[in-house]
């Protein structure tokens, strides 16, 4: 496992909102964490991430101890991700965006960049490179010097997601990556999950309502539902299960029909 | 021609003021940019800087002796000395703060200023220090107008951080990293940028800067004492104002417009340059009330 996590709880002033959770992906693999509105999932996603800090549990990551490290050791150690919300750095430009994905795998001190030392240098064109890199492979290569803020919602996705790639990780996990996309923007986001695990060999783990997405490209489902695991298995198979039938038909509005 | 003299020599005196202002400037909004603090100690800073650059110069003197080269090691010295100040003025007093209330942080940051401003008091008994340069009087003279050696190079060594300061932010990862923090800080977490570090380096360079402004100022004007940094850090406070707080070209701007602004309302007849500081204090009042995120700055819109 790539990323395991064991009896995870998290409470908040009383509410539990991770209830003994244990959940896994596997390296190399598509998994999808689905589950009704106020599951849990994000919540689920800032304790990988080390912002929020579950206070029973384990979450190992390449064999490696993350709860309670800090964020940025997290990313560093290869957990990237998304958000529901696109937040990018609105007054920067789409390749400097992505630049900033790069900080974590520079060598070169403060020092060195002041001081505009030759190896400081050298970084700095590899950075512009792997950037451009990153552009390419989720298609935005020609709008590098726009303004982030600028650019037409559905490209603003595909900069988070390159800015993830940037980093480097070894796991990638998207925040409903497909909200707001139109069909034709799906069917291509679609696609670029499965290049990101097929031609770059990171684990995808993403948060989606849109089913038809889900089923699609994951192998794993797991299901959440008031901070608990109900099901796993594959799209069939949690298609079918009964327990996951009941937490979404309970909902009066939710937009999933299985 | 007097008049068009008097004019080139505002603007001179108004170069030189602003350069002071600018480099100030700059460590106010740089530090806003990252943590949202308005530093009120960093005229302080500005201070303890031309206290550090008297020390070493009288320091290297003996070696070098006090002209251009000892000048340029003193501020250098006290670049880096009060710049590490800086940090550990910000990991002491400012990083514990970082989670309360913003109104707590800015009282830290009163209290600091009278930290080293008593500091500074009981080190010098309170009394003027004479900075001695051997950097002579000498200038260029065009009729009425002069312009001295030690101004030229001190708005060129200004001019010459500025740039250096653009060129960091703008194209480097470390200045990539400051934008990127002043932005949205959890999302730099999560992009495996040490915000700590980025704030460290923030407070370095803006303490740096404001080191040189202190060195560089004792030289020019003489003399040192330990309440020298209050009004110049509000005048730079206003500069930041002018230019919008959080910008960092706004502040250069700001600084050399403050600058020139009040170097030429000393020449307004019946307002003499007792009204200086009457006119700069106005002139925030006014860019607070018709235009409060500055020439530069961004207004924040909120979402619905």
């Amino acid at each position: 496992m790539l990323l395991e996590l064991e009896q995870v709880s998290l409470r908040f002033a009383g509410n539990t909102v991770l209830d003994k959770v244990d959940f896994g992906v596997e390296a190399g693999s598509l998994a999808s964490l689905i589950g009704p509105n106020g599951a849990g999932k994000t919540s689920l996603f800032n304790s990988i991430t080390g912002f929020y800090r579950p206070q029973e549990g384990r979450i190992d990551f390449n064999g490696e101890r993350i709860l309670r490290r800090k964020p940025h050791k997290v990313t560093q150690m290869g957990v990237a991700r998304t958000f529901q919300n696109v937040r990018l750095f609105r007054e920067m430009s789409v390749m400097e965006n992505v630049m900033a994905g790069m900080h974590c795998r520079t060598k070169a001190g403060a020092f060195g960049a002041v001081l505009r030392t030759p190896g400081q240098r050298a970084e700095e064109r590899y950075i512009a490179e792997v950037a451009h890199e990153c552009m390419r492979f989720v298609g935005i290569d020609q709008y590098a010097d726009r303004l982030a803020t600028n650019l037409a919602y559905g490209y603003q996705r595909l900069v988070e997601i390159a800015r993830a790639l940037a980093t480097q990780p070894r796991l990638i996990l998207l925040d409903e990556p497909a909200a707001g996309l139109n069909g034709t923007e799906k069917a291509a986001l679609i696609e670029l999950i499965r290049r990101i695990r097929d031609e770059r060999d990171v684990a995808v783990l993403l948060i989606e309502h849109d089913m038809g997405l889900v089923m699609q490209v994951s192998e794993h489902i797991h299901v959440l539902d008031y901070g608990r695991i109900i099901a796993k298995g594959t799209a069939e198979a949690v298609k079918n299960n009964p327990k996951v039938i009941e937490a979404y038909l309970g909902q009066e509005d939710e937009e999933m029909v299985l | 021609m007097p008049a068009l003299e008097t004019f080139l020599q505002a603007i001179v005196n108004g170069l030189v003021l602003g350069s002071f202002y600018a480099l100030i400037a700059l460590g106010y909004t740089m530090i806003f940019g990252v943590i949202k603090l308005l530093n009120f100690a960093h005229g302080d800073v500005y201070m303890v800087g031309a206290f550090v650059g008297f020390g070493a110069l009288s320091l290297v003197s003996g070696v070098v002796g006090a002209g251009w080269t000892g000048l340029a090691i003193a501020v250098l010295i006290s670049m880096i000395a009060v710049g590490f100040l800086g940090v550990v003025i910000q990991r002491v007093a400012y990083q514990p703060m970082l989670s309360a209330p913003r109104l707590s942080i800015l009282i830290t940051a009163l209290a600091v200023s009278l930290v080293l401003q008593n500091g500074a008091l009981s080190l010098t008994e309170g009394s003027y220090k004479a900075f001695r340069t051997d950097l002579g009087f000498g200038g260029f003279e065009f009729g009425r107008l002069f312009i001295s050696h030690q101004a030229i190079v001190l708005v060129a060594t200004a001019a010459v951080l500025m740039i250096a300061l653009e060129f960091f932010v703008s194209r480097t990862m470390y200045g990539r990293a400051m934008r990127a923090v002043s932005i949205d800080k959890d999302m730099c977490r999560l992009l495996g940028i040490n915000v700590n570090r980025v704030v460290a380096i923030t407070f370095l360079i803006g303490s740096g800067l404001a080191a040189a402004a202190g060195t560089m100022a004792g030289a020019y004007y003489g003399s040192i004492w330990y309440f020298m940094g209050f009004l110049i850090g509000l005048k730079a406070f206003t500069a930041a104002v002018i230019g919008g707080i959080g910008s960092i070209t706004g502040a250069m701007l700001g600084g050399l417009i403050l600058g020139l602004l009040e170097s030429f309302g000393t020449q307004i007849p019946f307002i003499g340059s007792e009204w200086k500081d009457v006119f700069t204090f106005a002139i925030l009042i006014l860019v607070l009330v018709f235009k409060p995120t500055g020439l530069l700055g961004k207004s924040e819109v909120e979402r619905m």
